[in-house]
Protein backbone atom coordinates (compact mmCIF):
# COMPACT_ATOMS: atom_id res chain seq x y z
CA UNK A 1 0.00 0.00 0.00
CA UNK A 2 2.69 2.39 1.09
CA UNK A 3 5.03 1.45 -1.65
CA UNK A 4 2.21 1.71 -4.14
CA UNK A 5 1.45 5.24 -2.90
CA UNK A 6 5.08 6.14 -3.03
CA UNK A 7 5.57 4.87 -6.56
CA UNK A 8 2.44 6.74 -7.57
CA UNK A 9 3.90 9.92 -6.09
CA UNK A 10 7.22 9.44 -7.83
CA UNK A 11 5.67 8.64 -11.17
CA UNK A 12 3.41 11.64 -10.81
CA UNK A 13 6.36 13.80 -9.95
CA UNK A 14 8.23 12.47 -12.92
CA UNK A 15 5.45 13.03 -15.39
CA UNK A 16 4.36 16.28 -13.73
CA UNK A 17 7.71 17.94 -14.13
CA UNK A 18 6.93 18.69 -17.73
CA UNK A 19 3.31 19.44 -16.92
CA UNK A 20 3.49 22.60 -14.86
CA UNK A 21 5.25 25.83 -15.45
CA UNK A 22 5.08 27.99 -12.30
CA UNK A 23 5.25 31.18 -14.37
CA UNK A 24 2.10 30.36 -16.34
CA UNK A 25 -1.02 31.02 -14.28
CA UNK A 26 -3.74 28.38 -14.22
CA UNK A 27 -6.83 29.96 -15.74
CA UNK A 28 -9.12 28.24 -13.23
CA UNK A 29 -7.21 29.89 -10.42
CA UNK A 30 -7.36 33.24 -12.17
CA UNK A 31 -11.15 32.97 -12.45
CA UNK A 32 -11.58 31.91 -8.84
CA UNK A 33 -9.09 34.50 -7.67
CA UNK A 34 -10.91 37.29 -9.47
CA UNK A 35 -14.25 36.21 -8.03
CA UNK A 36 -12.91 35.80 -4.50
CA UNK A 37 -11.00 39.05 -4.50
CA UNK A 38 -13.98 40.92 -5.96
CA UNK A 39 -16.21 39.62 -3.19
CA UNK A 40 -13.62 40.62 -0.63
CA UNK A 41 -13.20 44.08 -2.12
CA UNK A 42 -16.93 44.58 -2.39
CA UNK A 43 -17.67 43.66 1.21
CA UNK A 44 -14.71 45.46 2.79
CA UNK A 45 -14.86 48.60 0.67
CA UNK A 46 -18.61 48.88 0.90
CA UNK A 47 -19.45 47.87 4.44
CA UNK A 48 -16.34 47.98 6.57
CA UNK A 49 -13.87 50.71 5.67
CA UNK A 50 -16.37 53.51 4.98
CA UNK A 51 -17.83 52.66 8.37
CA UNK A 52 -14.38 53.04 9.90
CA UNK A 53 -13.86 56.32 8.08
CA UNK A 54 -17.17 57.47 9.51
CA UNK A 55 -16.13 56.45 12.98
CA UNK A 56 -12.84 58.31 12.57
CA UNK A 57 -14.70 61.39 11.44
CA UNK A 58 -17.12 61.11 14.35
CA UNK A 59 -14.20 60.75 16.73
CA UNK A 60 -12.43 63.77 15.28
CA UNK A 61 -15.70 65.63 15.46
CA UNK A 62 -16.19 64.64 19.08
CA UNK A 63 -12.73 65.85 20.02
CA UNK A 64 -12.73 68.96 17.89
CA UNK A 65 -16.33 69.67 18.85
CA UNK A 66 -15.31 69.51 22.49
CA UNK A 67 -12.46 71.90 21.81
CA UNK A 68 -14.78 74.19 19.89
CA UNK A 69 -17.34 74.16 22.67
CA UNK A 70 -14.64 74.95 25.20
CA UNK A 71 -13.43 77.77 22.97
CA UNK A 72 -16.93 79.17 22.70
CA UNK A 73 -17.36 79.01 26.47
CA UNK A 74 -13.99 80.68 26.92
CA UNK A 75 -14.88 83.40 24.47
CA UNK A 76 -18.17 83.93 26.26
CA UNK A 77 -16.43 84.16 29.60
CA UNK A 78 -13.92 86.60 28.16
CA UNK A 79 -16.69 88.68 26.73
CA UNK A 80 -18.49 88.73 30.07
CA UNK A 81 -15.31 89.70 31.85
CA UNK A 82 -14.72 92.45 29.34
CA UNK A 83 -18.28 93.61 29.81
CA UNK A 84 -17.92 93.65 33.59
CA UNK A 85 -14.67 95.50 33.31
CA UNK A 86 -16.24 98.06 31.02
CA UNK A 87 -19.14 98.44 33.40
CA UNK A 88 -16.80 98.82 36.33
CA UNK A 89 -14.78 101.46 34.52
CA UNK A 90 -17.97 103.23 33.57
CA UNK A 91 -19.16 103.16 37.17
CA UNK A 92 -15.81 104.48 38.29
CA UNK A 93 -15.86 107.40 35.89
CA UNK A 94 -19.47 107.99 36.82
CA UNK A 95 -18.55 108.12 40.50
CA UNK A 96 -15.67 110.45 39.75
CA UNK A 97 -17.95 112.63 37.71
CA UNK A 98 -20.53 112.71 40.51
CA UNK A 99 -17.82 113.54 43.02
CA UNK A 100 -16.53 116.33 40.83
CA UNK A 101 -20.00 117.62 40.34
CA UNK A 102 -20.66 117.54 44.05
CA UNK A 103 -17.41 119.31 44.69
CA UNK A 104 -18.30 121.94 42.11
CA UNK A 105 -21.77 122.23 43.59
CA UNK A 106 -20.40 122.64 47.08
CA UNK A 107 -17.99 125.27 45.85
CA UNK A 108 -20.85 127.03 44.12
CA UNK A 109 -22.99 126.86 47.20
CA UNK A 110 -20.16 128.16 49.34
CA UNK A 111 -19.57 131.00 46.93
CA UNK A 112 -23.26 131.70 46.90
CA UNK A 113 -23.55 131.70 50.66
CA UNK A 114 -20.46 133.84 50.98
CA UNK A 115 -21.78 136.27 48.39
CA UNK A 116 -25.10 136.40 50.12
CA UNK A 117 -23.51 136.90 53.49
CA UNK A 118 -21.32 139.61 52.12
CA UNK A 119 -24.29 141.24 50.52
CA UNK A 120 -26.24 140.93 53.74
CA UNK A 121 -23.45 142.40 55.76
CA UNK A 122 -23.04 145.18 53.24
CA UNK A 123 -26.72 145.79 53.34
CA UNK A 124 -26.73 145.84 57.15
CA UNK A 125 -23.71 148.12 57.25
CA UNK A 126 -25.13 150.47 54.70
CA UNK A 127 -28.53 150.57 56.38
CA UNK A 128 -26.79 151.25 59.73
CA UNK A 129 -24.82 154.00 58.14
CA UNK A 130 -27.93 155.45 56.63
CA UNK A 131 -29.68 155.27 59.96
CA UNK A 132 -26.72 156.86 61.64
CA UNK A 133 -26.63 159.58 59.05
CA UNK A 134 -30.35 160.18 59.40
CA UNK A 135 -30.08 160.30 63.22
CA UNK A 136 -27.14 162.57 62.95
CA UNK A 137 -29.07 164.71 60.54
CA UNK A 138 -32.06 164.93 62.87
CA UNK A 139 -29.84 165.54 65.88
CA UNK A 140 -28.01 168.21 63.98
CA UNK A 141 -31.31 169.73 62.95
CA UNK A 142 -32.61 169.66 66.53
CA UNK A 143 -29.38 170.98 67.89
CA UNK A 144 -29.31 173.69 65.33
CA UNK A 145 -32.76 174.90 66.33
CA UNK A 146 -31.98 174.54 69.99
CA UNK A 147 -28.53 176.06 69.71
CA UNK A 148 -30.08 178.97 67.88
CA UNK A 149 -32.64 179.70 70.55
CA UNK A 150 -30.17 178.89 73.31
CA UNK A 151 -27.60 181.17 71.83
CA UNK A 152 -30.14 183.91 71.33
CA UNK A 153 -31.45 183.46 74.80
CA UNK A 154 -27.98 183.38 76.18
CA UNK A 155 -26.94 186.36 74.20
CA UNK A 156 -30.01 188.34 75.14
CA UNK A 157 -29.46 187.37 78.73
CA UNK A 158 -25.81 188.26 78.60
CA UNK A 159 -26.27 191.40 76.61
CA UNK A 160 -29.46 192.17 78.50
CA UNK A 161 -31.08 193.69 75.66
CA UNK A 162 -33.15 192.35 72.88
CA UNK A 163 -31.89 192.95 69.60
CA UNK A 164 -34.08 195.31 67.77
CA UNK A 165 -33.08 194.55 64.36
CA UNK A 166 -34.45 191.03 63.83
CA UNK A 167 -32.92 190.67 60.42
CA UNK A 168 -29.53 191.47 61.70
CA UNK A 169 -29.90 189.22 64.59
CA UNK A 170 -30.99 186.36 62.28
CA UNK A 171 -27.97 186.96 60.06
CA UNK A 172 -25.67 186.82 63.03
CA UNK A 173 -27.23 183.67 64.26
CA UNK A 174 -26.97 182.09 60.84
CA UNK A 175 -23.31 183.01 60.55
CA UNK A 176 -22.63 181.68 64.00
CA UNK A 177 -24.28 178.40 63.27
CA UNK A 178 -22.46 178.08 59.96
CA UNK A 179 -19.21 178.60 61.80
CA UNK A 180 -20.24 176.10 64.35
CA UNK A 181 -21.24 173.73 61.61
CA UNK A 182 -17.98 173.94 59.77
CA UNK A 183 -16.07 173.58 62.99
CA UNK A 184 -18.21 170.55 63.88
CA UNK A 185 -17.69 168.82 60.57
CA UNK A 186 -13.94 169.41 60.52
CA UNK A 187 -13.81 168.20 64.07
CA UNK A 188 -15.96 165.13 63.22
CA UNK A 189 -13.77 164.17 60.29
CA UNK A 190 -10.70 164.38 62.25
CA UNK B 1 -0.23 11.55 10.81
CA UNK B 2 3.31 12.07 12.00
CA UNK B 3 3.92 8.34 12.07
CA UNK B 4 2.59 8.08 8.58
CA UNK B 5 4.81 10.86 7.32
CA UNK B 6 7.85 9.26 8.90
CA UNK B 7 6.97 5.97 7.27
CA UNK B 8 6.41 7.83 4.05
CA UNK B 9 9.72 9.50 4.56
CA UNK B 10 11.35 6.33 3.45
CA UNK B 11 10.39 7.25 -0.09
CA UNK B 12 10.38 10.99 0.25
CA UNK B 13 11.24 12.50 -3.12
CA UNK B 14 14.26 14.66 -2.90
CA UNK B 15 14.99 17.28 -4.08
CA UNK B 16 11.50 18.86 -4.14
CA UNK B 17 10.25 19.92 -7.53
CA UNK B 18 7.77 22.34 -9.02
CA UNK B 19 5.20 19.56 -8.94
CA UNK B 20 5.12 19.82 -5.14
CA UNK B 21 3.25 23.07 -5.66
CA UNK B 22 0.49 21.38 -7.66
CA UNK B 23 -1.30 19.17 -5.23
CA UNK B 24 -4.03 16.77 -6.27
CA UNK B 25 -7.52 18.18 -6.39
CA UNK B 26 -9.83 17.83 -3.39
CA UNK B 27 -13.02 17.63 -5.38
CA UNK B 28 -12.98 15.41 -7.32
CA UNK B 29 -10.63 13.70 -4.88
CA UNK B 30 -7.13 13.00 -6.10
CA UNK B 31 -7.66 14.32 -9.62
CA UNK B 32 -4.49 15.82 -11.07
CA UNK B 33 -5.77 18.02 -13.82
CA UNK B 34 -8.73 19.54 -12.05
CA UNK B 35 -7.99 22.92 -10.50
CA UNK B 36 -11.38 24.20 -9.43
CA UNK B 37 -11.24 22.87 -5.91
CA UNK B 38 -7.73 22.26 -4.67
CA UNK B 39 -5.95 23.04 -1.46
CA UNK B 40 -4.91 26.33 -3.04
CA UNK B 41 -8.41 27.45 -3.95
CA UNK B 42 -9.73 26.18 -0.61
CA UNK B 43 -7.20 28.39 1.15
CA UNK B 44 -8.25 31.26 -1.10
CA UNK B 45 -11.87 30.91 -0.07
CA UNK B 46 -10.98 30.44 3.56
CA UNK B 47 -8.87 33.62 3.41
CA UNK B 48 -11.66 35.65 1.89
CA UNK B 49 -14.24 34.28 4.30
CA UNK B 50 -11.99 34.77 7.30
CA UNK B 51 -11.22 38.39 6.43
CA UNK B 52 -14.85 39.23 5.74
CA UNK B 53 -16.10 37.54 8.89
CA UNK B 54 -13.34 39.07 10.98
CA UNK B 55 -14.04 42.62 9.86
CA UNK B 56 -17.79 42.31 9.92
CA UNK B 57 -17.79 40.82 13.40
CA UNK B 58 -15.25 43.16 14.91
CA UNK B 59 -16.85 46.19 13.29
CA UNK B 60 -20.48 45.31 13.73
CA UNK B 61 -21.28 48.01 16.22
CA UNK B 62 -18.60 50.68 15.94
CA UNK B 63 -18.30 52.92 18.93
CA UNK B 64 -16.61 56.24 19.47
CA UNK B 65 -14.54 54.74 22.26
CA UNK B 66 -13.48 51.47 20.62
CA UNK B 67 -13.53 48.07 22.22
CA UNK B 68 -10.35 46.04 21.94
CA UNK B 69 -11.64 44.06 18.94
CA UNK B 70 -12.75 47.18 17.19
CA UNK B 71 -9.48 48.88 17.97
CA UNK B 72 -7.43 46.09 16.38
CA UNK B 73 -9.53 46.12 13.20
CA UNK B 74 -9.30 49.90 13.14
CA UNK B 75 -5.57 49.95 13.58
CA UNK B 76 -5.17 47.53 10.67
CA UNK B 77 -7.05 49.97 8.49
CA UNK B 78 -5.42 52.95 10.18
CA UNK B 79 -1.97 51.52 9.52
CA UNK B 80 -2.49 51.27 5.77
CA UNK B 81 -4.52 54.46 5.65
CA UNK B 82 -2.07 56.67 7.52
CA UNK B 83 1.30 55.02 6.95
CA UNK B 84 0.85 54.10 3.30
CA UNK B 85 -2.07 55.88 1.64
CA UNK B 86 -1.96 59.30 3.29
CA UNK B 87 1.80 59.23 3.63
CA UNK B 88 2.32 58.72 -0.09
CA UNK B 89 -0.75 60.24 -1.67
CA UNK B 90 -1.61 62.99 0.77
CA UNK B 91 -5.26 63.87 1.33
CA UNK B 92 -6.29 61.95 -1.80
CA UNK B 93 -4.88 58.83 -0.23
CA UNK B 94 -7.97 58.50 1.93
CA UNK B 95 -9.95 57.60 -1.19
CA UNK B 96 -7.55 54.76 -1.96
CA UNK B 97 -7.13 53.57 1.60
CA UNK B 98 -10.03 51.06 1.46
CA UNK B 99 -8.63 49.32 -1.60
CA UNK B 100 -5.05 49.41 -0.34
CA UNK B 101 -6.12 47.97 3.00
CA UNK B 102 -8.12 45.22 1.31
CA UNK B 103 -5.10 44.45 -0.80
CA UNK B 104 -2.75 44.43 2.17
CA UNK B 105 -4.94 42.24 4.35
CA UNK B 106 -5.65 39.84 1.50
CA UNK B 107 -1.99 39.39 0.58
CA UNK B 108 -0.98 39.13 4.22
CA UNK B 109 -3.40 36.32 4.99
CA UNK B 110 -2.78 34.54 1.67
CA UNK B 111 0.95 34.67 2.39
CA UNK B 112 0.44 33.64 5.96
CA UNK B 113 -0.84 30.18 4.96
CA UNK B 114 2.80 29.41 4.09
CA UNK B 115 3.62 28.91 7.77
CA UNK B 116 0.27 27.77 9.15
CA UNK B 117 0.57 24.13 10.16
CA UNK B 118 -1.31 21.70 7.88
CA UNK B 119 -1.89 24.42 5.28
CA UNK B 120 1.79 25.24 4.87
CA UNK B 121 1.56 26.53 1.35
CA UNK B 122 0.65 30.01 0.28
CA UNK B 123 -1.82 30.41 -2.58
CA UNK B 124 0.42 33.30 -3.61
CA UNK B 125 3.05 30.75 -4.60
CA UNK B 126 0.81 30.16 -7.61
CA UNK B 127 1.35 33.11 -9.89
CA UNK B 128 -2.34 33.41 -10.75
CA UNK B 129 -3.17 35.37 -7.58
CA UNK B 130 -0.24 37.80 -7.57
CA UNK B 131 -0.91 38.29 -11.29
CA UNK B 132 -4.54 39.24 -10.67
CA UNK B 133 -3.53 41.76 -8.03
CA UNK B 134 -0.75 43.16 -10.19
CA UNK B 135 -3.09 43.58 -13.14
CA UNK B 136 -5.59 45.40 -10.91
CA UNK B 137 -2.83 47.72 -9.65
CA UNK B 138 -1.63 48.26 -13.22
CA UNK B 139 -5.03 49.05 -14.65
CA UNK B 140 -5.83 51.19 -11.66
CA UNK B 141 -2.78 53.42 -11.83
CA UNK B 142 -3.17 53.93 -15.57
CA UNK B 143 -6.88 54.68 -15.17
CA UNK B 144 -6.26 57.08 -12.29
CA UNK B 145 -3.49 58.76 -14.24
CA UNK B 146 -5.69 59.22 -17.29
CA UNK B 147 -8.51 60.53 -15.15
CA UNK B 148 -6.23 62.94 -13.34
CA UNK B 149 -4.34 64.29 -16.34
CA UNK B 150 -7.08 63.88 -18.90
CA UNK B 151 -6.88 60.95 -21.32
CA UNK B 152 -3.77 60.65 -23.41
CA UNK B 153 -2.11 63.61 -21.73
CA UNK B 154 -1.26 61.20 -18.96
CA UNK B 155 0.98 59.21 -21.29
CA UNK B 156 2.69 62.36 -22.44
CA UNK B 157 3.20 63.30 -18.80
CA UNK B 158 4.40 59.83 -17.86
CA UNK B 159 6.65 59.25 -20.85
CA UNK B 160 8.25 62.62 -21.47
CA UNK B 161 10.41 63.68 -18.57
CA UNK B 162 11.63 67.27 -18.42
CA UNK B 163 14.98 66.64 -20.07
CA UNK B 164 16.94 68.15 -22.97
CA UNK B 165 15.41 67.09 -26.31
CA UNK B 166 18.42 65.11 -27.47
CA UNK B 167 18.13 62.68 -24.52
CA UNK B 168 14.42 62.11 -25.05
CA UNK B 169 14.83 59.42 -27.75
CA UNK B 170 16.72 57.47 -25.12
CA UNK B 171 14.53 58.33 -22.16
CA UNK B 172 11.09 57.74 -23.64
CA UNK B 173 11.67 54.04 -24.43
CA UNK B 174 13.18 53.56 -20.99
CA UNK B 175 10.24 55.27 -19.31
CA UNK B 176 7.80 53.26 -21.38
CA UNK B 177 9.59 50.04 -20.62
CA UNK B 178 9.86 50.64 -16.88
CA UNK B 179 6.43 52.14 -16.34
CA UNK B 180 4.14 50.28 -18.70
CA UNK B 181 5.89 46.99 -19.38
CA UNK B 182 7.87 45.96 -16.35
CA UNK B 183 5.66 47.16 -13.53
CA UNK B 184 2.91 44.52 -13.60
CA UNK B 185 5.43 41.72 -14.06
CA UNK B 186 7.77 42.88 -11.36
CA UNK B 187 4.87 43.33 -8.99
CA UNK B 188 3.44 39.87 -9.66
CA UNK B 189 6.74 38.03 -9.88
CA UNK B 190 8.18 39.62 -6.74
CA UNK B 191 5.33 38.35 -4.60
CA UNK B 192 5.00 35.01 -6.36
CA UNK B 193 8.72 34.29 -6.32
CA UNK B 194 9.09 35.15 -2.66
CA UNK B 195 6.30 32.82 -1.66
CA UNK B 196 7.45 30.15 -4.08
CA UNK B 197 11.02 30.30 -2.87
CA UNK B 198 9.91 30.36 0.76
CA UNK B 199 7.88 27.23 0.32
CA UNK B 200 10.69 25.62 -1.62
CA UNK B 201 13.19 26.45 1.13
CA UNK B 202 11.03 24.94 3.83
CA UNK B 203 10.52 21.86 1.64
CA UNK B 204 14.21 21.49 1.01
CA UNK B 205 15.13 21.62 4.66
CA UNK B 206 12.26 19.44 5.85
CA UNK B 207 12.63 16.80 3.14
CA UNK B 208 16.40 17.13 3.23
CA UNK B 209 16.34 16.04 6.87
CA UNK B 210 14.43 12.93 5.91
CA UNK B 211 16.61 12.30 2.89
CA UNK B 212 19.78 12.41 4.98
CA UNK B 213 18.25 10.19 7.64
CA UNK B 214 17.35 7.67 4.98
CA UNK B 215 20.69 7.79 3.28
CA UNK B 216 22.61 6.99 6.43
CA UNK B 217 21.52 6.69 10.05
CA UNK B 218 24.74 8.44 11.04
CA UNK B 219 23.48 11.56 9.39
CA UNK B 220 20.77 11.91 12.07
CA UNK B 221 22.48 14.92 13.73
CA UNK B 222 22.56 16.68 10.36
CA UNK B 223 18.90 15.89 9.88
CA UNK B 224 18.25 17.49 13.24
CA UNK B 225 20.18 20.58 12.18
CA UNK B 226 18.17 20.62 8.98
CA UNK B 227 14.88 20.55 10.89
CA UNK B 228 16.08 23.25 13.30
CA UNK B 229 16.87 25.28 10.21
CA UNK B 230 13.32 24.68 9.05
CA UNK B 231 12.02 26.26 12.24
CA UNK B 232 14.42 29.17 11.91
CA UNK B 233 13.42 29.63 8.29
CA UNK B 234 9.77 29.61 9.32
CA UNK B 235 10.49 32.75 11.32
CA UNK B 236 12.31 34.23 8.35
CA UNK B 237 9.32 33.27 6.24
CA UNK B 238 7.07 35.15 8.63
CA UNK B 239 9.19 38.24 8.06
CA UNK B 240 9.00 37.75 4.30
CA UNK B 241 5.22 37.28 4.49
CA UNK B 242 4.69 40.62 6.22
CA UNK B 243 7.32 42.39 4.17
CA UNK B 244 5.96 41.25 0.81
CA UNK B 245 2.40 42.22 1.73
CA UNK B 246 3.71 45.63 2.76
CA UNK B 247 5.91 46.00 -0.32
CA UNK B 248 3.09 45.10 -2.71
CA UNK B 249 0.80 47.65 -1.08
CA UNK B 250 3.45 50.36 -0.93
CA UNK B 251 4.41 49.84 -4.57
CA UNK B 252 0.78 50.05 -5.66
CA UNK B 253 0.46 53.27 -3.68
CA UNK B 254 3.67 54.56 -5.20
CA UNK B 255 2.43 53.83 -8.74
CA UNK B 256 -0.74 55.73 -7.91
CA UNK B 257 1.40 58.55 -6.55
CA UNK B 258 3.31 58.66 -9.82
CA UNK B 259 0.06 58.73 -11.78
CA UNK B 260 -1.32 61.54 -9.63
CA UNK B 261 1.88 63.59 -9.53
CA UNK B 262 1.61 66.95 -11.20
CA UNK B 263 5.24 67.27 -12.06
CA UNK B 264 8.21 64.95 -12.17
Amino acid sequence: MITKLATEVTTLAAEGASEHNPIIPLWQEVVLGVIAFSILCFVLMKFVFPQMEKTFAARVDAIEGGIKRAEVAQAEANQLLEQYRAQLAEARTEAARIRDEARADAEGIRQDVLAKAREESDRIISSGQEQLAAQRESIVRDLRAEVGTLAVDLASKIVGESLADEARSRGTVERFIADLDSAGTTGGRR
Amino acid sequence: MIGQSIVLAADVPFPPSVEDFYLPSILPWGEHNSYWFTKITALLWISVAAIIIYFLVSYRKPQLVPTKKQWIAESLYGFVRNNIAVDMLGKRGINFAPYLTTLFVFILLMNFWAIVPIAQISPNSHIAFPAILAVISYVMFIYIGMKHHGGLKYFKHALIPPAPWFILPLLIPIEFFSTFLVRPFSLAVRLFANMFAGHMLLLVFTLGGFAMLNANAWFAPFSLVSWVMTIALTFLEFLVICLQAYVFTVLTASYLQGALADEH
